[in-house]
């Protein structure tokens, strides 16, 4: 197909290669310095896609990120990006592009046809019964509205972060941006320059190029060039193109989003696809410009009608004309500069239909002169053609009401402005409301964000000579504020603009028939969000834009509304007959454009997205069969699995034979801290709930650190290795929250102890060696520490030598077994593992992981902090009386477990449970209750905090909280399951095996 | 995200810090002599204000030191970064300054 509305000149494009790209299927060809947009208008394709709700055709409207009809899927496979903007899509060769839905017929045009049975909020309403059918209902419309696809392939390539620091960001690289970045780069501000286009010069990249128009006595585009050399030789000045400032967060900080490679078809080998820039600025001037806003009228969708400004944006930006005989529809002079620029490209302009009243002014008569016919106090009514428009109705309108002379105007092309909307968004993302401004006819950035200001269009300033001074002279006064000293040189110096007829604000063309009786006005183009819909909207009793917002879908989607939602307050504010002010507009969010995921992930994905923490001895458990679980950041040894075994059978040889024999556990990972100074003794006491003042050096106790509030929240064991020196185990998971609980007491509230914490627990490796032969064990591998019984009693250390490494070996045990813990440098802890993996061979040693862990201590009644205990328990609902020192005064918590309704009857105990089936495991997490015929909503009066399956108990048990459970041991609770069956479980003792806990003290 | 001035290390990035609750909370010095509602006001009650706010940070992922702030909640303008518990930050009510 050819070019058939490329220009014979004119465009930023080089004529001098032609590239191929597909759209649907169908090969066009484009040039380098196309978009999508452009290409394919050249190329005469007026549908590229079908509407959300109406599946009415659509065309291109716009030329920029506002665009809400151009929403394509471009590349396939694990590369392909959904919901792209065609008019910010750049060309390359070889590009694929496919709309979701068929641009030919379409049965779903249907919708159309009934659409009066599809007003606003008509999916809420026939949907909403039964609710469980409303997944389905969704899907179907989610799939009828035509979005693109995710791709379903993990994403093959690699996204990075960039933090950066200035002395003052500059966004949007138009005329006024540039001014500013130029002014504070040369004061030797360190400047960063960030714009969303391929190239520099925002706005005037879509102006003609003629005599009339310079900057400092050159072409537009000479001052850009010039501009842009000027700013890339400076050291201090960092220019990004292809970047979007998509979000202004606290403090100066924004992200941009930079596109380093889909605008060249995607990345090589070894490069990154887009790059995150987070950037943490002194000053901020936001240069963002306007957009703006189409004018509301009766089939104001049909391809072929589009902004003015995107007229003017395919004419000279790249050289494309998308009709041969235009309608200009206009309250304001700007949209006379494009009916000149289509006259000059030799089209034909019908007319231009003006609503304000005798218009006069420099462009206006420039217009009369050229022979333009314009039709003023008018309005378009209705635009004409279905699969294009063939022709529109005005007729004059005054104060808003018809008057009649009718007239019909063929046309293929539409363009029209009701205005200009700064883009306040990023102004906005910190909270910052908009101004509403009369006068402009549109909001303005509200006061400045600390730090931050605004120059250019985004002000309201919208002529270029007054832009280019404001943007100076904000670059000047940021820098100065930074102590820079910027230079006497002026301001860039564009001529001064002839006299300019005001805007008359005008929202919505009137129509012979009601709203919604009349031909669609369409409002949002992207959500089928008509005029109608709002006033259906405020006839059901919505008033707060942001309700309406909600009910209408107008201003949700892709675009977020860039295009259409200042009409749509306009026409809400107009329906409440109340001012625009009053109505305000909806809030806004980061992020201005899309970004893609992979931008936020980073780096931080696959491997890369946690840190693995490994002990020294993972490389043998890996050897050795172990199945690993995840413990925090740890992998810990979960069980080992020989070949032929079933888990359950691993687990029970595991336990068989650290109940008989002796097996071993790679505890390493438990938390692990000293502490130091001559109030540590002192301060541990207020830390723990037994006592800590009289303990002996070389003995351990067990304890436990309560919250203030008096519930549990880790435990552990405290041995005391010296005067004022003592080392605390924590959990594997807790260690960070024990670590930062002890030095925020210690920081806050009694900086003038001397007390000095060391997290150690990477220093050591521990092997807990379990079960009656450890001693055994132990002995043959250490000659200078003596383990008979007495010398070495239980819950207390020894410092020696084990296999020929310096050691500290605990006699302390979480099976209830006779048990040595042996602490050694972490660098030697895979030797001394083997060495005891050596020693206990003749006794048949087995390593053990964290189930079978589990599964003895459990036997034994022995918690785990947060699994058996959720922050909801104290230690007296555990049945830990004992763990609380009987003398003491004052402990964190202590004053809590005296509080009116932790001393109540009723609170949930700690309890063993077994199930009358010995072969059903209770799941963990279940609830339990006395009466399963009860009615809903059924009493609960407990949960399952543990469940195993012990091969030496031969029966399954669990560990649970139930009220009022210790003065019920022996009855009977019942535990409803999903799949509808109950599982009875007799209440019973927390301790099920060696009750009277013999065997530790072998 | 915020900016915050560590006393010790100076400006960094929020995501180096962990908030640490509301700032100026004195443990009482003898618990036990604290009725059941006296206790729950020390345990349970702050202020959560619409405007100036005393709160703790630590520079978790830096030198670990907490210390006290004060911030607008409406505007997150950080007004000060004190040592914890400095008296010059608060008055005799325990008002911020």
């Amino acid at each position: 197909m050819r070019q058939t509305q490329r220009l014979e000149h004119g465009g930023r494009i080089d004529r001098s290669r032609t590239i191929k790209f597909t759209f649907n299927g169908r090969e066009y060809t484009g040039h380098p310095g196309d978009t999508l947009a452009s290409a394919l208008l050249a190329n005469g394709v007026s549908i590229v896609g079908r509407s959300f709700k109406y599946h009415r055709p659509r065309g291109i409207v716009g030329a920029g990120p506002e665009e809400p009809n151009a929403i394509v899927q471009v590349g396939s496979g694990a590369l392909t990006r959904p919901d792209q903007r065609a008019t910010q899509v750049e060309l390359f060769d070889g590009l694929e592009a496919s709309t979701a839905a068929r641009l030919g017929f379409d049965p779903m045009g249907v919708n159309n046809t009934f659409s009066r049975m599809l007003p606003a909020g008509f999916y809420y309403k026939t949907f909403k019964w039964p609710a469980k059918y409303w997944p389905n209902y969704e899907k179907r419309i989610r799939q009828a509205a035509g979005l693109g696809h995710a791709p379903t392939e993990a994403d093959p390539d690699r996204y990075d972060h960039m933090n950066a620091h200035c002395d003052v960001l500059v966004v949007g690289g138009g005329p006024a941006g540039l001014a500013a970045a130029l002014r504070a780069g040369r004061a030797g501000a360190r400047v960063l320059l960030a714009d969303e286009n391929a190239e520099l010069g925002g706005a005037l990249l879509s102006e003609r190029v003629q005599e009339s128009t310079r900057i400092d006595g050159r072409s537009y585009r000479d001052w850009i060039d010039t501009t842009s050399a000027e700013l890339a030789a400076m050291d201090n000045v960092r220019v990004l193109t292809r970047t979007t400032a998509f979000g202004n967060y606290d403090h100066n900080f924004l992200g941009l989003m930079e596109d380093k490679a889909d605008y060249r078809g995607g990345p090589a080998e070894g490069e990154v696809r887009h790059r995150l820039w987070r950037v943490r600025a002194r000053r901020t001037v936001l240069a963002t410009g306007a957009l703006e806003r189409p004018l509301v009228f009766g089939n104001n969708d049909r391809p072929g009608i589009m902004t003015v400004s995107a007229v003017a944006t395919y004419l000279n930006r790249y050289g494309v004309c998308p009709g041969w005989r235009a309608v200009i529809f206009t309250n304001n002079d700007s949209a006379y500069r494009t009916a000149l620029d289509l006259k000059a490209a030799g089209r034909d302009v019908a007319a231009v239909v003006d609503v304000r009243c005798k218009p006069s002014s420099a462009l206006v008569d420039a217009a009369r002169e050229a022979g333009i016919p314009i039709h003023d106090s008018s309005a378009i009514i209705r635009a004409r053609g279905s699969r294009r428009v063939k022709s529109v109705q005005i007729a004059r309108v005054k104060y808003g009401q018809l008057t009649g002379d009718y007239e019909t105007i063929a046309c293929d092309l539409v363009a029209s402005s009701g205005g200009w909307s700064p883009v306040v968004h990023l102004h906005c993302h910190i909270g910052s409301k908009p101004a509403w401004d009369d006068v402009a006819a549109c909001f303005l950035p509200g006061p400045d964000n600390p730090g931050q200001c605004s120059a250019g269009a985004v002000t309201g300033q919208f002529s270029l000579r007054d832009a280019l001074v404001q943007g100076f002279e904000q670059g000047g006064a940021v820098a100065s504020e930074l102590g820079f000293e910027p230079g006497d040189d002026k301001a860039p110096s564009a001529p001064t603009p002839g006299d300019v007829l005001p805007i008359e604000p005008f929202w919505l063309a009137p129509s012979e028939r009601p709203l919604s009786r009349g031909p669609k006005q369409f409002v949002d183009y992207q959500n089928d969000t008509t005029a109608a819909d709002i006033a259906l909207a405020v006839r059901e009793g919505y008033e707060s834009v942001e309700h309406v917002k909600r009910y209408t879908a107008m201003g949700f989607g892709t675009d977020q509304g860039k295009l259409g939602n200042i009409n749509g307050m306009a026409i809400l504010a107009w329906l409440l007959d109340q001012s625009i002010a009053e109505t305000g507009t909806t809030t806004f969010r980061p992020a201005y454009t899309p970004i893609s995921f992979g931008a936020v992930a980073g780096r931080t994905a696959d491997h890369l997205f946690d840190p693995i923490r490994k002990t020294a001895m993972h490389d043998w458990h890996v050897a050795n069969g172990a199945f690993f679980e995840d413990v925090g950041q740890w992998k810990r040894p979960w069980y080992y699995r020989r070949v032929g075994e079933s888990m359950q059978q691993a687990i029970d040889r595991e336990c068989h034979a650290t109940r008989n024999s002796v097996g071993v556990l790679d505890a390493s990972t438990l938390g692990k801290i000293e502490v130091h100074g001559a109030d540590a003794n002192r301060f541990l006491d207020m830390i723990y709930t037994g006592g800590r003042l009289k303990m002996k050096t070389g003995t351990c106790r067990y304890g436990l650190m309560l919250h203030e509030d008096g519930m549990i929240f880790d435990d552990g064991v405290t041995a005391k290795l010296g005067e004022n020196h003592y080392y605390l185990t924590t959990t594997t998971g807790g260690a960070a929250g024990a670590l930062n609980w002890l030095e925020q007491w210690h920081q806050t509230e009694w900086p003038d102890m001397d007390v000095f914490f060391t997290s150690v627990t990477d220093q050591w490796a521990t092997i807990a060696v379990n079960g009656p032969k450890s001693r055994d064990v132990l002995q043959a591998l250490c000659d200078d520490i003596d383990f008979e019984r007495d010398a070495f009693p239980f819950m207390t250390f020894r410092d020696g030598t084990v296999a020929g490494v310096s050691a500290r070996v605990f006699r302390i045990s979480f099976t209830g077994e006779l048990a040595f813990e042996i602490n050694v440098d972490a660098n030697y802890g895979r030797h001394v593992w083997d060495a005891v993996m050596a020693a206990g061979e003749p006794y048949g040693i087995t390593p053990y992981g964290t189930e079978t862990m589990h599964v003895l201590r459990a036997e034994k009644g022995f918690i785990v902090a947060g699994q058996d205990t959720d922050g909801s328990v104290t230690p007296m609902d555990m049945g830990m009386h004992w763990a609380i020192g009987k003398k003491k005064t004052d402990f964190i918590g202590m004053r809590s477990l005296s509080r009116s309704d932790i001393v109540a009857e009723g609170r949930k105990q700690y309890v063993g449970l077994k199930p009358r089936d010995g072969q059903i495991v209770l799941p963990e997490g279940a609830q339990l209750v006395d009466d399963p015929q009860a009615e809903l909503p059924m009493p609960m009066i407990g949960h399952v905090s543990s469940s195993y399956y012990s091969d030496t108990l031969g029966h399954a048990f669990a560990l649970a909280v139930v009220k009022n459970g210790r003065s019920r041991h022996g009855e009977i609770i019942y535990s409803p399951q999903p799949d509808g069956t109950v599982i009875a479980a007799e209440i019973t003792d927390p301790v099920f095996y060696d009750r009277e806990g013999a065997r530790q003290y072998v | 995200m915020f900016q915050i001035d560590c006393p010790w290390c100076g400006p960094r990035d929020q995501s180096e810090f962990a908030y640490a609750g509301e700032g100026g909370i004195k443990r009482p010095e003898d618990p036990s002599a604290l009725t059941d509602a006296e206790w729950a006001d020390y345990l349970f009650m702050r202020q959560n204000p619409r405007g100036r706010h005393h709160e703790q940070w630590r520079h978790v992922h830096g030198c670990g030191q907490f210390f006290d702030v004060v911030r607008q909640t409406v505007t997150y303008r950080i007004e000060s970064v004190d040592l914890p518990g400095r008296p010059a930050l608060a008055n005799a009510s325990g008002e911020v300054r």
